[in-house]
């Protein structure tokens, strides 16, 4: 995303109102906002059971039979999945693909949001969809759909080898693989779950059960060397192009690298693995013993713990500081480097960092209403409903989209805030 | 009603465990036992196997052993004694064909209900100890054929019935649709995010109950509630991996499970009427991950179907008028202590009720449950064979004028209408959703 174009002159503006909406339609589904604000956006349904997309109070010119997942990429384009004589496509700012099929789901954007690719269903075979163009290939089945970063290349769990209801034996000889650009991997498997692309979106690794106890995971098709009890989601170093997973040993999860175990420490729990952008460090969601739960960093947990859950794990652009959501004793709650922010809310979200690494945004709620938090600190303004702060590309300024700033009307506002004011 | 002791029952062909045993050495399954035991067999086994002191006072809890006309062999000490006991007895050398007993023992004469729990002077968990024998036969690979199939579609699909991504979505939208011509507008919110309940069922929901959605989707819209269901696995919260001993897979299921909640910022996890499902995700599959408790705050139907009615969320146009009693499924409540709640849930919506003798957590098991009706055609005329007392007890129910039994259970639906066809009962069974659904004020 090239934030820069974005509008960042301080200030108020108002995009709609979607009170009257709700007078314009019979429904009016929840709303979605492009990233730069500028868009807000919700299915909508006309009293002929005829469905579109509200677009800032424009509807789509064409109506569909039905409209689900209404979401916006990157590219500040509202895409829906929808419906026309019981077949479906990705409509893209109101424009269907030109081919239709009997299903679609699973929409996945590239990072810059230009490229869409969809898990598909036709004649009860299963393939990937992106753009518009089918894989050539189509399977028994279809999972775990997952795209490169510049969206060009998708891969997806798929089923090569049929059997029949309750053939345990044929299962166990592995009829499931991987399909990159729908060409498959020359080795089967009982499972495959979870995959990740390389940065570069050449190289693939997943997650795989090789029979009923022997985990491990597979690089394009090559399986590392040592099984594991279990394994999760593997991701790759940018730096050095070398796969990392937590495995699960004797005496508990460990990281691994390329199948030896990297981190010396053992933890109840381990998963959602990052690196920094350099590579250079990696932290990890962990449980260091039963029912406690933090962040680990290097191997090394972040002294204080969290007895419900710990999620949406973020590393800082310059690696050095990590921040989570966290729940504990029933309440949410932001934490950054070890500490946790002073307010318990009723939902967080995950928290994201400036450019210049320096400061950490939020989403939360309390009481029904949604607020922004920096660094700790609430935003004046409490919302009826907000979409992720994000921060301006030089961090001066934090871009907040919300619904009935301070009050409860129906406006839709894109704000933009000069962080030095906020946190002075 | 029919009659027949097991005695005269042979061992029951079953492909899974048929073929997984010839499959074996004996050495193998000394080196795996052992592994067993070294690795996995702690205190709490020891303790338990040590503890024991063959009082028998168990036995009168079990249902089968009930059923079986007080046959040993099927009290929760004879059923440990003949499986974990020998292999203990025997340091590990065992045989083939006995794995496959042993097998047919711990998946089939035992429902994990712990009802035996309750009873023992110790408290010693007859069930943990069958669940030990049958990871035992998991990591041999002697499961019964249809449970593991089942296990199989959790490892692919992430639910029990090999439901694929599009026929679930499929499914919701089919679902809606219908609803819509009982209630216009009414939605089945997918991917809602923010939503505050996050709606959980079981595979054979979507697959053979799709109905039960549809009533869940009006319950919910005429409370007015804020829900949604995942477009995404994660949907399906039942696990009969927990029951086959693959623990491995019992977390992955609970881990997307969970996930799918937190990645929706659902506030709490509401889930239909199943029990074993309950038990997976408040009490066993959590753990396995490492959470005490749910991560997020979840309930069963029955807490959720009280909320609404306390909350006066839902009102009552007629209340239901053909006798009910209630069956109180083992794991919301001898495992989660709901049975007052299912109780006030059926004063609100019924008008005549009849309690079953014994009732909440001292009540009879289905024998579905456990996993049990999981392992297929193969065992289900020793199942109903071995619950006959729960057939004494509905007919003593509907002696009293019930007809219609509420059993808020999946499994415990499916055993009970086997119990209720084998022995001739003629009573109908139903699901609280399905009472409510019939009796509440829509407009």
């Amino acid at each position: 995303m090239n934030y820069s174009q974005w509008d960042w002159n301080v200030g108020k503006k108002v995009i709609a109102d979607l009170s009257q909406w709700r007078n314009a339609f019979e429904w009016v589904e929840e709303p979605y906002v492009s990233p730069d604000g500028e868009t807000i956006a919700a299915i909508v349904k006309t009293d002929d059971m005829a469905f579109s997309v509200c677009e800032n109070g424009v509807s789509w010119e064409k109506y569909f039979d039905k409209i689900w997942y209404l979401r916006f990429g990157s590219g500040n384009c509202p895409v829906a999945i929808v419906s026309e004589n019981s077949m479906w496509t990705v409509a893209v700012a109101g424009q269907p693909w030109g081919n239709w099929y009997e299903f679609v789901w699973d929409t996945r954007f590239s990072l810059d949001g230009k490229y869409i690719t969809v898990a598909a269903q036709d004649g009860s075979k299963y393939f990937a969809v992106s753009d518009g163009i089918a894989w050539q290939q189509a399977f028994f089945s279809i999972s775990n759909l997952a795209v490169s970063h510049d969206g060009k290349n998708a891969a997806a769990v798929v089923q090569t080898i049929p059997f029949n209801s309750g053939d345990i034996f044929k299962f166990q000889e592995g009829c499931y693989t991987v399909a990159v650009n729908g060409k498959t991997w020359d080795n089967n498997f009982l499972n495959v779950w979870d995959m990740s692309f390389s940065p570069d979106g050449r190289h693939l690794a997943a997650e795989v059960r090789k029979t009923l106890y022997d985990y491990t995971i597979v690089v394009d098709g090559q399986p590392w060397d040592k099984n594991f009890l279990s394994v999760w989601k593997p991701k790759f170093n940018p730096k050095d192009g070398s796969v990392t997973a937590p495995v699960k040993v004797n005496g508990g999860w460990a990281l691994a690298r390329n199948g030896e175990v990297i981190w010396e420490e053992r933890f109840f729990q381990l998963w959602h693995h990052q690196y920094s952008p350099d590579g250079e460090n990696i932290a990890a969601i962990v449980a260091p013993k039963f029912g406690q739960w933090t962040i680990a960093v290097n191997g090394k947990p972040w002294p204080s713990t969290f007895n419900n859950l710990v999620t949406d794990l973020a590393i800082s652009p310059d690696g050095k500081r990590t921040a989570c959501a966290a729940r504990t004793k029933g309440q949410w709650h932001i934490a950054a480097d070890g500490q946790c922010w002073d307010n318990g809310y009723d939902m967080a979200w995950a928290p994201v960092f400036s450019p210049d690494s320096r400061h950490i945004a939020a989403k939360v709620e309390k009481n029904g209403r949604f607020f922004i938090v920096i660094d700790g600190r609430p935003l004046t303004y409490d919302f009826a409903a907000a979409w992720g702060p994000l921060f301006s590309p030089d961090s001066n300024k934090l871009l907040v989209r919300g619904i009935g700033g301070g009050k409860n009307d129906g406006n839709y506002c894109r704000y933009v805030f000069e962080l030095s004011e906020f946190l002075a | 009603m029919t009659k027949q002791s097991p005695a005269n029952i042979a061992t029951i062909p079953d492909e899974g465990v048929d073929k997984g045993g010839q499959r074996l050495t004996p050495e193998q399954v000394t080196r795996v036992i052992r592994r067993m035991f070294e690795e996995e067999g702690g205190a709490r086994l020891k303790i338990y196997i040590e503890t024991c002191v063959h009082c028998g006072l168990c036995s009168d809890a079990c249902h089968f052993y009930l059923s079986n006309n007080k046959d040993p062999k099927f009290s929760p000490a004879g059923k440990v004694k003949q499986t974990l006991g020998i292999i203990i007895q025997k340091k590990g050398r065992v045989s083939i064909d006995f794995i496959k007993k042993a097998s047919e023992i711990a998946f089939t004469e035992c429902n994990l209900c712990k009802r035996c729990v309750m009873y023992c002077p110790f408290g010693i968990d007859i069930a943990y100890l069958m669940l030990f024998m049958r990871r035992i036969c998991h990591k041999l690979g002697v499961v019964p054929q249809y449970i593991q199939d089942t296990a199989h579609s959790h490892s692919v699909t992430m639910n029990q019935m090999w439901v694929k991504e599009d026929e679930w979505i499929d499914t919701l939208q089919w679902q809606e649709d219908e609803a819509r011509d009982e209630i216009e507008n009414l939605r089945i919110p997918l991917e809602k995010e923010g939503a505050e309940i996050f709606y959980s069922v079981i595979g054979p929901e979507p697959k053979f109950r799709a109905q039960l959605i549809y009533q869940t989707a009006v319950i919910m819209n005429v409370a007015g509630m804020d829900w949604t269901m995942p477009a995404t696995p994660g949907w399906d919260n039942s696990d009969m991996c927990m029951y086959t001993g693959d623990d491995e897979m019992a977390a992955r299921l609970k881990k997307v499970h969970f996930e799918a909640a937190m990645r929706l910022k659902t506030k709490r996890i509401v889930m239909g009427e199943c029990g074993h499902a309950f038990r997976s995700v408040y009490d066993v599959g959590n753990r396995h991950l490492g959470w005490k408790m749910s991560p997020l705050p979840l309930i069963h139907a029955i807490e959720f179907y009280y909320e609404l009615f306390r909350d006066k969320k839902l009102r009552v146009k007629q209340k239901y008028d053909i006798p009910v009693t209630l069956h109180d499924p083992c794991n919301v409540v001898r495992g989660g202590g709901l049975h007052e709640l299912a109780r006030y849930v059926i004063n609100e919506t019924c008008s005549r009720f009849v309690e079953m003798h014994p009732n909440r957590e001292h009540n009879y098991c289905c024998a579905a449950g456990g996993g049990v009706i999981n392992c297929g055609p193969p065992y289900s005329k020793k199942r109903v064979i071995g619950n006959k007392v729960k057939a004494d007890q509905l007919a003593d129910a509907k002696a009293r004028g019930a007809k219609i039994i509420i059993a808020p259970c999946h499994n415990c639906h499916a055993g009970l209408e086997d119990i209720v066809k084998y022995y001739d009962l003629d009573m109908e069974i139903k699901f609280l959703g399905d009472i409510i659904y019939e009796c509440i004020d829509k407009t």
